[in-house]
């Protein structure tokens, strides 16, 4: 019981994680190196949290969180897309600019809980036949909506790459930006499109933390999620499926260090938090070590596309 | 039609022109945002202004905050400039602020001529195999290299905070995480009432700019930077040149980490890189990459961080709405790298054709 009850606190923890990772790998997806994150995160939080106080309704909270997102990742695309700016320095500055933003805003949200209506709708729901099954019913499907909407967003972003056809058409952008520009996609529609997409679910995860996680308003809500995330996007392979698990796996490192206390077993917490970091780092190697194309990052990520320079 | 197209290398007025002209549209934007929250936004850029220069002592506070920037700065402009992206400042920082206190909190009654240099050292080493790490990965394997130090950032972040909250935790603190202050033997001295880091610090802005200038070494870095297949042609060994080079962009950030470990916290905490690491990639691309300039911008960074402390108190403005200053003179000035490469082109799809004939003909 101890550990089904651990199990579904590690699917909570690792949402958040969830809805960034899969929003930075269709960022990703399209060329573009995002390290903005934890700043989008941090808008989609303070947004979200804000509208959410303001109107009691769900929907607009997040209808909130995912414009302040998309409103951020036009910044990132604006400027790295069209005006061809260094995307990590510019990744950067949209981090400290979220961050300000966040909690500048926030400071009047200080202490602030989230209204009784939005915490009733985001509150758990056992799905019937699902829910009862064991095991995998208590940690999967007694769950609030928003979760049921991250495993959705992760399966519907799996089927859009690997099943559809504009799916396709984006992995050839990030792959090979000239090839797609001489078969005929517009290179710079889709890397607007999938970078604001993408910056919008970052901001969900964020508006997860403040409005269902937390549920209230504090300072740096997000506390460096979004840069596990941005690592998330690696040990997952760029595979918005084995995101899911990826998650669930980090959220779990995330709240097993306070469980573990109990039972009096001498490792540190912090030498716990490390072990994200150093998976992490132990895939990148070995995926680099395998040279295998599939599970490798976009071939153009990071670089970008000028026309003439072909 | 609109077309972009790249135009030659524009003079150097040219793009201290756009440079300019960026940060006074950012500032026109910074004067609409303090509008907005109802203060007077010349009152506000003079106190900001007042709180950099006011006295003596605020002074030397900007200078201080200075330090560390330009310092990291350096250690990332060696490792860009091969094209080497080397985000992991913050955490060499950290790593180099370890290993010299690890010196300081191991030998303090070592006289304060040897044991300082100990330090120096000990903090170059720090950061530079902490930066070393994904180096030798990526010359052996090709793991990028941008996403390896960005892990690396929070490995030693955890690492320091295990330490400030686990072993070496003050037991006389009453319980309050810290770790013991250093003996006054490794703390760095004061010279005209700044810490010495100044002095370090002017020293290798000039070495790092002789070095990439004049230097046979700094010379290959560049080239590497340019075409590694170039540099292979030429008979360079990529391999070696590349750990010769983030070896030293690591040693300089956790030069950065010591000197704030000594100087300025006199201990080692989480907070001693506090995002100047981060910082420093911006500072060290903003000033083109060119170690004289890299002294200005961080001048000028220190000097909103520090004023936009300042603000705080005089104005109650919120400490973020400086940040939020910063981040948008950051876009702007990014976005307006764009005019110093390329030239938009308003032309007629037919005139364009017959420019091409009229060059054939």
């Amino acid at each position: 019981m101890a550990l089904i009850s651990f199990l579904a606190a590690a699917v909570q923890a690792g949402m958040p994680l969830l809805f960034a990772t899969v929003g930075e790998i269709i960022t990703e997806k399209s060329g573009n190196l995002n390290l903005g994150v934890e700043g989008l995160m941090l808008l989609g939080a303070v947004a979200g949290f804000q509208v959410g106080l303001i109107t009691s309704n769900p929907f607009l909270a997040i209808i909130g969180a995912l414009l302040a997102g998309a409103a951020g990742a036009f910044i990132f695309a604006f400027l790295t897309v069209t005006l061809r700016a260094n995307q990590v320095v510019t990744g950067l500055s949209l981090t400290i600019l979220g961050t300000g933003v966040a909690s500048f805003t926030g400071q009047s949200l200080m202490g602030q809980v989230v209204p009784e209506g939005i915490s009733k709708f985001f509150a758990a729901v056992n799905i019937p036949l699902l829910g009862s099954i064991p095991f995998i019913g208590p940690m999967l499907f007694q769950q609030s909506i928003f979760v049921y909407m991250g495993y959705l967003v992760a399966i519907a972003a799996g089927v859009y790459f690997y099943k559809t056809r504009l799916g396709l058409n984006l992995r050839v952008v990030g792959e090979n930006p000239a090839a797609a520009d001489a078969s005929g996609i517009n290179v710079t529609l889709y890397k607007y499109v999938h970078i604001i997409v993408g910056g919008a679910l970052c901001a969900l995860g964020g508006a997860y933390l403040s409005l269902v996680y937390i549920p209230s308003w504090q300072e740096n809500v997000t506390s460096g999620r979004g840069w596990i995330a941005v690592a998330l996007v690696i040990f997952s392979m760029w595979n918005p499926y084995k995101a899911m698990l990826s998650a669930i796996f980090f959220g779990g490192l995330d709240i097993v260090g306070f469980r573990i206390q109990k039972f009096d077993i001498a490792i540190s917490q912090y030498m716990i938090d490390m072990l994200p970091y150093i998976a992490t780092i132990v895939v990148l190697i070995a995926v680099s070590a395998k040279k295998s194309k599939e599970n490798m990052a976009p071939q153009s990520l990071g670089e970008p596309y000028f026309r003439e320079d072909r | 039609m609109l077309r972009i197209i790249k135009k030659p290398e524009p003079s150097k007025q040219q793009l201290v022109a756009i440079k300019i002209t960026a940060v006074v549209l950012a500032f026109v934007a910074s004067t609409v945002f303090i509008l907005s929250l109802g203060h007077n936004p010349f009152s506000v850029y003079f106190s900001m202004l007042e709180g950099c220069f006011g006295s003596l002592y605020r002074f030397n506070e900007t200078v201080v905050k200075t330090i560390p920037l330009a310092i990291t700065s350096l250690g990332i402009l060696v490792a860009f400039k091969m094209k080497f992206w080397n985000i992991g400042g913050e955490g060499q920082i950290l790593m180099g602020a370890f290993l010299a206190s690890f010196f300081a909190l191991k030998f303090p009654d070592m006289p304060i001529g040897l044991l300082i240099p100990l330090m120096i050292a000990a903090g170059m080493v720090g950061g530079g195999i902490w930066a070393l790490i994904p180096a030798f990965f990526k010359a052996r394997l090709g793991t990028n290299e941008t996403l390896f130090t960005l892990m690396m950032n929070y490995i030693a972040l955890q690492w320091v905070t295990y330490l400030q909250y686990g072993p070496w935790k003050d037991p006389n603190a009453l319980g309050f995480p810290k770790i013991p202050n250093f003996s006054s033997n490794a703390v760095l001295p004061s010279v005209f009432g700044i810490h010495a880091g100044w002095i370090i610090c002017l020293l290798l802005i000039a070495g790092v700019y002789v070095f990439m200038k004049y230097s046979k070494k700094g010379f290959e870095i560049s080239v590497i930077g340019e075409s590694e297949t170039t540099a292979l042609y030429a008979g360079m060994n990529v391999k070696k040149i590349t750990l010769i080079a983030i070896f030293m962009s690591g040693a300089l950030c956790g030069l950065a980490g010591m000197i704030q470990a000594s100087a300025v916290s006199n201990t080692l905490s989480i907070e001693v890189a506090g995002g100047v690491g981060y910082t420093a990639i911006i500072v060290a691309w903003l000033s083109g990459l060119s170690a004289p300039i890299i002294l200005l911008v961080s001048f000028l960074f220190a000097t909103l961080v520090q004023g936009g402390a300042y603000i705080q108190t005089a104005f109650q403005i919120p400490q973020s709405a400086a940040q939020i200053l910063q981040g948008m003179i950051l876009i702007f000035v990014l976005g307006s790298e764009f005019f110093s490469k390329y030239k938009i082109d308003i032309k007629k799809e037919k005139s364009n054709n017959n420019e091409d004939s009229a060059r054939i003909a």
